[in-house]
């Protein structure tokens, strides 16, 4: 019996998760060179923080739930950060899911770019984000919320649920702020599914973080007040035009922390609590990170 | 049709806004209050040594281990940079240059960036072969 007849799957399901496990594996052996210390600790909220050119940041992020009338799951997503240059930075994801008593299922991609039109620092930095996703109903990502959702979509089967995939561009307008060490990041999302007659779909993200220490230290030092970030964050959807506001919507807010450990890895946590009947008791997130430094200049010949 | 066109313009644009940016054009953009800012750690060796941590996390990557620049991003040793003062130098790193390559380090808590800019003091700049 094969592997994937074990776990239920079939040949095209098994390679896919081959594949996204490769990617994750490789991700992860890739060697670390240097810390990213200014990126703030979120899962969903955008600061205007971008890659800096020529890096590449590769991102193994978790969701870990378990709600109430629903199977418990587990969904990883790998993004690919990449700095184009000072003002623009181009992210591509792929996802998957593992549902308990179900099935372990490839949910889709995105390609997002994000852009920051003003060349100076002010004290609200507007970086503008556009972004196309394949991505199936059977999503349990969490990237974003928007529309009118529930976490009782999630006791549908995966086979029923990645029947349905849904391809959309989404917009971002991220509001970003930094003041005596704080982060201040505010998200409007707005999202159109190019495939299906459904109305623009609304959400929102806001947060706020800062190191523990505001300073460095003349020693390198591994666990140190200024390689850890902490701070909150509240997101959720805002209806669709036709129904705008929070009546329906799925709502979470929560703590987050970030380690910046030597050598380029860093590591995110972040128990979220669902704020209604609509969302999950907890998500649980937790992502690893490593940037890989001036990937472009391995196409570049030496000079 | 008109967003294309808006769209190509502006791409054709952006090698003319990095021409504007030419090398040193920073300075002039620098406002006075800004540029007569000084370094509140300017003398404390401590500064410098976790400067000298900060730059290899945040800036070596572009500017090299110490500083002397890597491919076409710029050495730090050079005379541009010494002669430039404190608040010139902390207005860069905050703002950055976008168009040419800098990324502002504005998220970067404020003492951390006068440490890194003591750090840069304290780089031996003789000999460095670094363009002015």
């Amino acid at each position: 019996m094969s592997i994937a007849n074990l776990l239920g799957l079939s040949v095209r399901g098994a390679t896919r998760v081959v594949l996204f496990l490769l990617a994750v594996g490789g991700a992860l052996l890739v060697p670390p060179l240097a810390t990213a210390q200014q990126e703030p600790p979120y899962f969903v909220t955008y600061s205007s923080v971008l890659e800096e050119p020529g890096n590449l940041e590769i991102e193994n992020q978790n969701i870990a739930a378990a709600p109430k009338n629903a199977h418990a799951f587990f969904a990883p997503t790998v993004e690919f950060e990449y700095g184009v240059t000072a003002w623009w930075t181009a992210e591509a994801y792929v996802q998957g899911q593992t549902t308990e008593k179900d099935s372990t299922v490839f949910t889709g991609f995105r390609f997002e770019n994000r852009f920051r039109p003003l060349p100076r620092e002010y004290w609200i930095n507007p970086v503008l984000y556009v972004e196309y996703e394949d991505v199936s109903a059977a999503d349990k990502s969490f990237l974003e919320v928007t529309g009118n959702t529930s976490i009782t979509t999630q006791q549908v089967a995966n086979a029923a649920l990645r029947k349905e995939v849904e391809r959309s561009i989404e917009g971002k307008l991220i509001l970003s702020s930094n003041a005596k060490g704080w982060n201040f990041s505010e998200n409007i999302i707005a999202e159109k599914a190019l495939n299906e007659a459904e109305a623009w779909e609304f959400g929102y993200a806001v947060a706020a973080a800062r190191p523990l220490a505001l300073a460095g230290g003349g020693k390198a030092c591994v666990i140190c007040q200024q390689n850890f970030l902490a701070g909150a964050e509240l997101f959720g959807g805002l209806g669709t035009r036709y129904s705008f506001g929070l009546k329906q919507t799925e709502q979470y807010a929560g703590p987050t922390v970030t380690f910046n450990a030597p050598h380029g890895l860093t590591l995110k946590f972040s128990p979220e609590f669902g704020l209604n009947d609509n969302s999950a008791g907890v998500l649980w997130r937790f992502g690893a990170s490593y940037e890989i430094q001036q990937f472009r200049d391995w196409f570049r010949r030496a000079r | 049709m008109k967003v294309w066109g808006l769209l190509v313009v502006f791409l054709l644009l952006i090698p003319v806004f990095a021409l504007a940016a030419a090398n040193g054009s920073w300075l002039k953009k620098v406002p006075a209050a800004d540029r007569a800012r000084t370094n509140p750690l300017a003398g404390e060796t401590s500064a410098a040594a976790a400067g000298r941590n900060l730059f290899r996390n945040n800036c070596a990557k572009c500017h090299g281990e110490n500083a002397d620049g890597k491919g076409s991003r710029p050495s730090l040793k050079s005379a541009r940079i010494e002669t430039a003062t404190d608040g010139e130098l902390a207005w860069l790193i905050k703002n950055g240059e976008a168009f040419k390559g800098m990324p502002g380090w504005g998220a970067l808590p404020e003492p951390e960036r006068w440490q890194i800019i003591s750090y840069l003091r304290s780089l031996d700049t003789t000999n460095s072969g670094a363009r002015p």
